[in-house]
């Protein structure tokens, strides 16, 4: 790349300078300006069907595509120009000839870029006079995704997806003209785990998510950059929520990570999010009975259970690294031993996009957890002697851990709930889901990520890293940590992986840590 | 020779000469007729002579664009180290277009003969012959052509004992007006949807398979042997009117004449005289009211525009049309204009591939309105609207299918408005009888 060459251009006015062969509409956004465009996408091939994109170039004799055309030197684009303005009022004007005016039940209204060009530069009165519209029934697309023909504006994006980046060519241009729709091949759908992002690609309402169907409006919706829990991956993602409630992941870019993609196992796996049933003050045993008592009195009394004896904690994979590391520290103080499971699936790749996949391990901090000193294994508990202390740390338990927890001399868990294995716990404290923290994850690459906090923990929960602080001190060792980026500052002052990070050098888009062979760079 | 009907004394049969004989078909009959010297004659020379000799003959392609052949050959960089291809655009589905088929059926070995020196000039080892889908007899014709030029080994690994590679596939297109666009034909060619691609690259550059590839009309090479036998010169004689338009070119005429069918002229011929002397003028009590000179896509010509027009590309132009494909449609006083042109406007949004916006909501749209207005339910309003979808579609799509479906609403409703109006004013189509009503 350094050997190509420069290209200098104005676009709106303003000096750009390019590779030579980048198209005149990513240019433009180098430039601060916005190319009006429907079928264009950076991760799919060029279209350039819509005809949204046409500009002005200057001594040219026809309006050019910006997707389409590459840049040339000295050239002078107008984007908002009279000609141009006109053609995208056309284009506007014929997209909605068939389009039904039914945004007030389109589950795309508030994000629709038909809605919103439409809005921001089309015609104020529609001139269709008294012919009829065209009309095809909604069809089941398989998997997540609904196809409502009515508001297809025949983008193509996803034909372009399933056959360039899936590899899996399911859909097709079907018919000829304004009859034309998107068809599915016979006896396929679109089952193929990579396939909903068909729906996010979508520019109009004609793609629908199934799950997310007449859930909630666009603009009802706070969103929260954060990361994909579901696998090592590490999919950057949106977390979509309404009323405190997770609606809708959705992918974030991240061309080092995920580019702009995330699988249906990951999408849709959101509603643990936001847990129906939950422990929401802490817990502590009188006799046989668990009682609900304020914050100090349960971290004294989860330090005295701890107290002398060796601890086997059992951690979730899907614990932040702040989380991990004060639970290592936790062990380390009390000699104890620090364990966890992986639950797995089978891989899927995403062919058209290199080192990128649902991952066989389904949880998002594997490579962390591992990293923090605790141990990988598919019966954990084995190591758990009698007497031992077992401290359950955001992990789900299971009717087959009962001989296990049998044999542990005292339990405590750290959870959104008490599961029915743990109902002897001698404490049990509240925690947040990874939603209602912040924190950061390490990916099967070594790429460290932060997730925001995008709902309200409830009553009396707090993120598993502040508990353990508070555990920690508790036991003589204070951390002075109060905030997540001080937990992590502690963490990367003491792990050399993650030497030299912080919140905020990881930023959005996170950093890959010190020795790691950047192995999703070097694919690309 | 003309065909069906006899040829005209002020006709050049050089395509056409042998049309209605069908003794002309077979190889032996062909080299009877003087067949496959000129290909002899072109594996003697370089590739660059020949593309030389063609540029010097002034020939144009006969598709519609009329680019000069030689030029479109240059293209073609030998030594690249890639394979090349010529595809012989045999997809004849202008409206009003019926001179390809006619080669096809009655000189086959000329469309061949003609094919490898194009594929030899341009340094292409294989030719493919898209022919349009409804072409069934045409298609028997070449296949059988075909495989009697391999048996003769005039075709293959040794064309003719040249040492040269030449190989001819003939390929049945699936019935797609828009396969006869060259990128489309080319998808369609390599088994995908036949919709026209984003030029550039242009086909010299990246074309079929993605390798350098020259798209020419059969009739386009039909006319390439004749070059080389008589010499550039011979060709770039025959001219009216202008000089940039050379050769003779086949023109088929339908609608409201006397005599339609093929006729072959000299370039810059009066087109008065094409209509009233050769084509033997209006039926019986009729007169001409319009024509449309060059296939559906081009402007519609008012009578009087057409009686001063020379029959050149040049000379189209000059008259606000086109020579386009050669198919001369004719209407005379009986017919309306409205229901025609809304008749063409349904033919394009029938065949419109559906990528872009403006062809495949635009033609759909104004077949609507224009069927509106032949029903006598249009409003002045409509006028308006038509003219801007118009504007919307021109020169803003990838191919010009879109264009072509807004050159006939156009150019109608500029030289026709009052027909227009009196189909709003009345309600009902002027032209229609009560009974027919």
């Amino acid at each position: 790349m350094a050997d190509t060459p420069m290209v200098s251009l104005t676009i709106e006015g303003r000096q750009v300078q390019v590779p030579a062969g980048t198209s005149i509409l990513e240019a433009a956004k180098v430039a601060g300006v916005l190319v009006p465009h429907y079928c264009y996408h950076p991760g799919l091939p060029v279209a350039g069907v819509c005809r949204m994109c046409l500009v002005e170039v200057e001594k040219s004799p026809k309006l050019a595509p910006a997707c389409a055309t590459s840049v040339a030197e000295g050239q002078i684009v107008h984007v908002h120009s009279e000609a141009s303005l006109k053609a995208r009022q056309g284009v506007l004007e014929l997209l909605l000839i068939n389009h039904p005016l039914d945004c007030p039940i389109c589950d795309q209204s508030g994000e629709c870029e038909l809605q919103d060009y439409t809005f921001r530069e089309g015609r104020a009165e529609g001139r269709l006079g008294p012919d009829p519209k065209r009309f095809n029934p909604v069809e089941d697309f398989g998997g997540d995704v609904l196809y409502v023909p009515n508001r297809c504006i025949l983008c193509t994006r996803c034909v372009r997806f399933m056959d360039d980046v899936v590899h899996d060519p399911v859909l097709n241009v079907s018919e000829r003209g304004d009859r034309a729709l998107i068809g599915k091949f016979e006896g396929q759908d679109l089952t193929h785990e990579w396939a909903p992002n068909v729906v996010d690609l979508c520019p109009v309402g004609a793609l629908l998510s199934k799950d997310f169907l007449n859930k909630a409006r666009a603009w009802e919706l706070d969103r929260t950059p954060s990361i994909c829990p579901n696998c090592t991956q590490g999919c950057n993602a949106i977390f979509e929520t309404r009323d405190n409630v997770v609606v809708r992941m959705r992918p974030r870019s991240n061309a080092d990570v995920n580019q702009w993609y995330l699988c249906e196992s990951g999408r849709l796996d959101y509603k643990w999010l936001s847990p129906a049933t939950r422990i929401e003050a802490p817990l502590v045993r009188h006799g046989d009975k668990l009682s609900a008592v304020d914050w100090e009195s349960a971290i004294r009394a989860a330090a005295t259970t701890l107290g002398g004896a060796r601890v086997v904690a059992l951690v979730s994979p899907m614990l932040s690294n702040e989380s991990l590391h004060l639970a290592a520290r936790v062990v380390a103080k009390t000699g104890g031993t620090g364990v966890f499971r992986v639950r797995t699936g089978p891989e899927a790749p995403l062919e058209g996009v290199p080192d990128l996949a649902l991952r066989t391990e389904r949880a998002a901090n594997v490579k962390g957890a591992e990293l923090l000193g605790f141990t990988k294994s598919a019966s954990p508990l084995d190591t758990l002697a009698s007497g031992d202390v077992l401290l359950v740390i955001g992990e789900t338990l299971t009717a087959a851990d009962a001989p296990a927890l049998a044999r542990a001399g005292k339990v405590i868990v750290i959870g959104t709930s008490l599961p029915d294995e743990a109902r002897g716990a001698t404490v049990a404290l509240p925690s947040s889901t990874m939603a209602e923290e912040e924190g950061t994850f390490t990916n099967l690459r070594g790429r460290v990520q932060r997730y925001m906090q995008a709902t309200a923990a409830p009553g009396m929960t707090r993120p598993a890293w502040w508990i353990l602080a508070d555990l920690l001190t508790q036991l003589g060792e204070p951390t002075a940590t109060f905030l997540a980026s001080e937990v992590f500052a502690a963490l990367a002052a003491s792990h050399p992986a993650f030497a030299g990070m912080s919140y905020d050098t990881l930023g959005l888009k996170g950093q890959i840590m010190s020795g790691e062979p950047a192995a999703q760079e070097a694919a690309r | 020779m003309g065909y069906p009907h006899k040829s005209h004394p002020k006709e050049t049969p050089i395509l056409s000469k042998y049309f209605g004989e069908p003794q002309a078909r077979t190889l032996e009959g062909w080299k009877q007729r003087g067949g496959y010297r000129a290909l002899q004659q072109a594996l003697g020379m370089t590739p660059a002579d020949i593309v030389n000799v063609v540029k010097e003959s002034g020939l144009r392609g006969r598709g519609g664009a009329g680019f000069p052949t030689g030029m479109k050959w240059s293209f073609m960089k030998p030594g690249d180290g890639k394979a090349h291809y010529l595809c012989v655009n045999a997809d004849e589905s202008e409206p009003g277009t019926f001179k390809d088929r006619e080669i096809m059926r009655w000189t086959p070995h000329a469309l061949i003969e003609g094919t490898a020196i194009g594929a030899y000039a341009i340094g292409a080892e294989t030719a493919y012959i898209y022919i349009r889908g409804e072409f069934t007899e045409p298609l028997r014709i070449m296949e059988d052509a075909v495989k009697e030029a391999y048996a003769a080994g005039l075709l293959g690994a040794n064309a003719m004992g040249s040492g040269k590679r030449i190989d001819v596939h003939v390929h049945r297109g699936a019935g797609a007006y828009i396969c006869g666009e060259e990128t489309a034909l080319m998808n369609s060619l390599e088994g995908r949807r036949g919709n026209p691609r984003i030029k550039p690259p242009f086909p010299a550059v990246a074309g079929l398979f993605g390798l350098p590839t020259t798209i020419n009309n059969v009739e386009t090479l039909a006319a390439v042997p004749h070059i080389l036998n008589n010499g550039a010169a011979w060709y770039k004689a025959m001219s009216l009117s202008s000089p940039k338009s050379t050769g003779s070119k086949l023109f088929s005429v339908c609608g409201n004449v006397t005599r339609p069918g093929n006729y072959e002229v000299t370039m810059g011929y009066p087109f008065k005289d094409f209509l009233y002397d050769m084509c033997g003028g209006p039926l019986p009590g009729r007169k001409f009211k319009a024509v449309i000179p060059g296939g559906s896509s081009v402007p519609i010509q008012s009578m009087e525009e057409a009686e001063s027009t020379l029959m050149d590309y040049e000379g189209f132009v000059a008259k606000g049309t086109m020579l386009g494909s050669g198919g001369v449609i004719v209407f005379d006083d009986s017919q309306c204009m409205v229901r025609h042109i809304a008749r063409l406007a349904r033919f394009y949004a029938h065949e419109s591939c559906a990528q872009c916006t403006q062809c495949r909501e635009g033609t759909a749209w104004t077949t609507k309105i224009m069927e509106r207005i032949e029903a006598g339910q249009g409003t002045f309003q409509d006028f308006e609207t038509l003219l801007e979808i118009g504007d919307n579609m021109t020169g803003k799509t990838i191919c010009v299918l879109s264009d072509s479906c807004a050159v006939p609403v156009v150019s109608g409703l500029q030289k026709f408005r009052h027909e227009f109006e009196a189909h709003i004013t009345g309600k009902r189509c002027p032209f229609r009888t009560a009974a027919a009503a």
